[in-house]
């Protein structure tokens, strides 16, 4: 099992408006991207897990081959800087990522 | 049409500073254009609402300084986007007062060009009520009742007034909310360069130096738009342009990086090629821009919801820790008793930082490790005196509460300051985040000065 931590060199989250919150991981070259995306190692009931969310959720994963990155894009629970929001930027809701760990 | 367009993008947001050697650098290569995007959504929607800026004056009026006098100087037109951090007619107000103050003191003549994006209500209920408007997702459906409450509303426009103000010989041109790339994009579209080359370009240098390596939100960078490419480079030895940084910096940001919705379009980038220089550069190629059948603009706006006050505190006490979610629910239904009896409206919620403060609802671990937890109340009320009264009460209430085993009898929270409680003032929620479609572009009004 290799860690995301360690495949990786951005894991990032951040706001794409005020009600969807996306996730960025940036692979550390083509090799490893490449071994993701053949194996979809990053998949909406792999993000539904870890997040204990629902995968309906989700509203996407994209793979962009140019950047070697994977980015899923999933609902707000509450819209930026509504009452009890506790991240207006979307900037530190990555954390669960850091724990991934894969067969590759 | 020139074989290359310049365009000096001195910093990530204007008021974030840049350094001087880097700008005198940037200016030795003849930029066409200095252009700078002054704002975002992302400080959240109290900013829109109050009609304040989330950038510092200081900041904004030493940057502006730099750019101005340069640009009215070397004849080079300075385009600043989203003017006051959300493009509102009171960020616009305060951002074209600072640049008067620039010219004054710097004794400069030019032509300034305003544009505003506000949209009045009226204009939005029409086009409501004709159906000319939709939700993105997760947005909820637009009401009336939204529209009537909203303060603010403003579309992000495209580059049209934009070409409209250069058209019209402004030299220096403060747009309201804007689509990030126009400020960038406008004078190269006018000039005849490729809208989506142009687009895209805007889209990397609207952040500056952020999309360089290291990046830095504080720091200018050059973009060169040619026929058939752009390229990019930095503008201090320490940071450079990669492959890897300029396309990772597509991504952010956005829900979909092969599709970046716009006014009036798309940026397609699925044929998107990076090419690496050795020498601190990158060329892209195959941005196209895809024109929509119908021109639409994202409105925004938000609406006051109340105001808020805040306390804040510390435990370090296990057994309280042990049993912290049972007992701010017990302090709760105390102050919604209290608050019911008194015949008082307002809301109580708790951020407890070493628990779940940042990721509340998200947080997927359940297990509380933490030896210390520090607590939040954040109260939101009708009027700033009850949101400070609320505060009072649930304060002292947590702070004296009999929890199960209590044997630290004096006080159950730790204070880092006095007044402990903080009036935080008007309280937004984002009421607008929806696509208008548009019949033409003069529901945006420019204003031509002569300074």
């Amino acid at each position: 099992m290799k860690k995301l931590v360690d495949l990786a060199r951005v894991i990032r989250s951040k706001n794409a408006g005020p009600y969807e919150l996306t996730l960025d991981m940036i692979f550390k070259n083509n090799e490893i991207y490449s071994k993701v995306k053949e194996n979809k190692l990053i998949n909406a009931e792999k993000i539904a897990e870890i997040y204990k969310i629902d995968k309906d959720l989700i509203k996407g994963i994209v793979y962009f081959d140019p950047a070697y990155a994977v980015k899923v894009t999933m609902k707000r629970e509450l819209a930026s800087g509504a009452y009890g929001d506790s991240d207006i930027y979307g900037a530190q809701q990555h954390a669960p990522l850091l724990k991934l760990e894969f067969d590759i | 049409m020139k074989d290359e367009f310049i365009v000096l993008s001195p910093t990530a947001i204007l008021g974030y500073g840049f350094p001087e050697e880097s700008f005198y650098r940037g200016l030795e290569k003849n930029p066409d254009l200095i252009a700078v995007d002054g704002g975002s959504t992302d400080p959240g929607p109290h900013y829109l609402g109050a009609g304040k800026s989330f950038t510092d004056r200081i900041g904004v009026k030493r940057d502006l300084r730099y750019m101005i006098t340069e640009g009215v100087k070397r004849g080079i037109p300075v385009v600043v986007g989203t003017s006051g951090g959300c493009g509102a007619k009171p960020h616009l107000d305060w951002c074209r007062e600072i640049v008067e103050e620039i010219a004054e003191e710097n004794k400069l003549n030019f032509k300034l060009g305003l544009i505003y994006s506000d949209i009045d209500k009226e204009t939005v209920r029409t086009a409501f009520k004709a159906g000319k408007i939709s939700s993105l997702d997760y947005v909820p459906e637009l009401t009336e009742e939204a529209i009537d409450a909203s303060k603010n509303i403003v579309a992000q426009i495209g580059v049209e007034p934009m070409i409209d103000a250069l058209d019209r010989g402004c030299q220096v041109i403060l747009a309201g909310r804007a689509y990030d790339p126009a400020c960038f994009a406008a004078l190269p579209i006018k000039e005849g360069y490729d809208e989506g080359l142009a687009t895209h370009m805007g889209k990397i240098l609207e952040c500056a130096a952020i999309a360089s390596t290291p990046g830095s939100g504080s720091d200018c960078v050059l973009g060169f738009l040619g026929e058939d490419y752009f390229r990019l480079e930095t503008l201090s030895d320490e940071r450079r342009f990669t492959k890897e940084s300029t396309a990772a910096h597509t991504l952010y940001e956005k829900s979909d990086p092969y599709h970046l919705v716009g006014p009036g379009g798309s940026l397609n980038l699925e044929k998107c090629e990076f090419i690496e220089h050795d020498n601190k550069g990158v060329t892209v190629k195959g941005s196209v821009f895809e024109k929509a059948e119908k021109y639409t603009v994202k409105l925004e706006a938000s609406r006051k919801i109340g105001y808020r006050t805040i306390s804040i505190a510390g435990t370090r006490d296990s057994i309280l820790i042990g049993q912290i979610d049972s007992v701010l629910k017990k302090v709760k239904i105390r102050v919604d008793d209290l608050l019911k009896k008194e015949s008082m409206n307002g809301k109580v919620h708790f951020h407890v930082y070493g628990k779940n403060g940042v990721m509340g609802s998200l947080e997927p671990e359940t297990d509380l490790i933490s030896h210390e937890v520090c607590i939040i109340i954040d109260v939101l009320a009708p009027e700033q005196s009850m949101a400070d009264t609320i505060c009072s009460m649930t304060r002292s209430t947590l702070l004296h509460y009999g929890y199960d085993g209590r044997i630290s009898t004096a006080g159950n929270l730790a204070f880092p300051f006095s007044p402990s409680d903080i009036k935080a003032g008007e309280v937004y929620n984002f009421s607008l985040y929806h696509i208008m479609e548009i019949d033409n572009q003069d529901l945006f009004k420019i204003e031509v000065k002569d300074i």
